[in-house]
């Protein structure tokens, strides 16, 4: 068994806000995360699929697909958009990291061929804050 | 030979903004600032070093005592900045784009009416790990 990881970033504005909660609850919880007018990050997103290496090519799978799979799947719907608003499959959810990255593996794991699997999804929100799903 | 120093202090915030120009339509801001218009905005985690150059003080050693800078910068600086939307929340953006070398510029200002005029000054600003910019340029 091999693991491969690609790492991939996307820049993007967020806030954490429950709209269940009046705007006092709100900053008690969430403090400064819950600005109104939004805030942002850089994220990382590292990505690692795992499988047997394949004897006539080498690879455990393409890497270039995979890059392409991210690109379609995460990458052109989270890149420099607005996570709460503008993103369709993180609608109606908590924009935490914690949410996104799992959102993410549900993005990605139904195209990838068996018999890859997808092992763990990373997400870097600061240098020194991440998350990571393995699915379970 | 000059004994003059320099010494550094990274900071970080985060914040959302977009780019735009107010007097240009729709179709002329997407041409030229593309994916950084998006009307409801993106966000950074900006990384700035702050360079400030001198002389040791012959008493204690220091061109500047870092843990001053460091207040100094958080002061006025880091709380202005973190966790906000550069656009909405600045008036030093309301008509100012907020790009990188904006922001430098806005952040040198600041901290250089804060720190003693005998020292250099000179700030870089890290918009993502590899898009940055520094003011002054020399």
């Amino acid at each position: 068994m091999v693991y491969l990881t690609r790492i991939e970033h996307f820049n993007a504005a967020h806030k954490l806000y429950n709209p269940d909660w009046d705007k006092e609850k709100n900053e008690v919880v969430f403090g400064k995360c819950a600005n109104e007018n939004w805030h942002g990050h850089n994220y990382e997103l590292y990505v690692t699929i795992k499988g047997e290496v394949v004897e006539d090519t080498g690879f455990l799978f393409d890497i270039k697909i995979l890059s392409l799979l991210i690109k379609q799947f995460v990458l052109d719907k989270l890149d420099h958009k607005n996570l709460n608003v503008d993103v369709d499959f993180l609608r109606g959810k908590m924009c935490s990291s914690e949410n996104i990255v799992k959102a993410i593996w549900h993005q990605l794991k139904p195209h990838l061929p068996p018999p890859v699997q997808l092992h763990s999804i990373k997400l870097y929100e600061t240098p020194r804050i991440y998350v990571e799903y393995f699915g379970e | 030979m000059s004994k003059k120093v320099s010494v550094y202090r990274k900071e970080h915030f985060n914040a959302a903004h977009r780019l735009y120009n107010p007097s240009w339509d729709a179709q002329k801001n997407d041409a030229v600032f593309g994916k950084c218009n998006n009307p409801s905005y993106h966000g950074h985690n900006y990384e700035m070093d702050v360079k400030v150059t001198g002389v040791p003080d012959p008493d204690t050693g220091f061109v500047i005592d870092l843990k001053l800078l460091s207040d100094i910068i958080k002061e006025h600086v880091i709380e202005k900045f973190d966790h906000k939307n550069l656009n909405l929340d600045l008036k030093e953006f309301s008509n100012l784009n907020p790009t990188t070398e904006n922001i430098v510029i806005v952040i040198f200002d600041i901290l250089r009416g804060k720190i003693d005029k005998d020292l250099d000054l000179q700030v870089r600003l890290y918009e993502t790990p590899r898009n940055f910019a520094e003011y002054p340029s020399e």
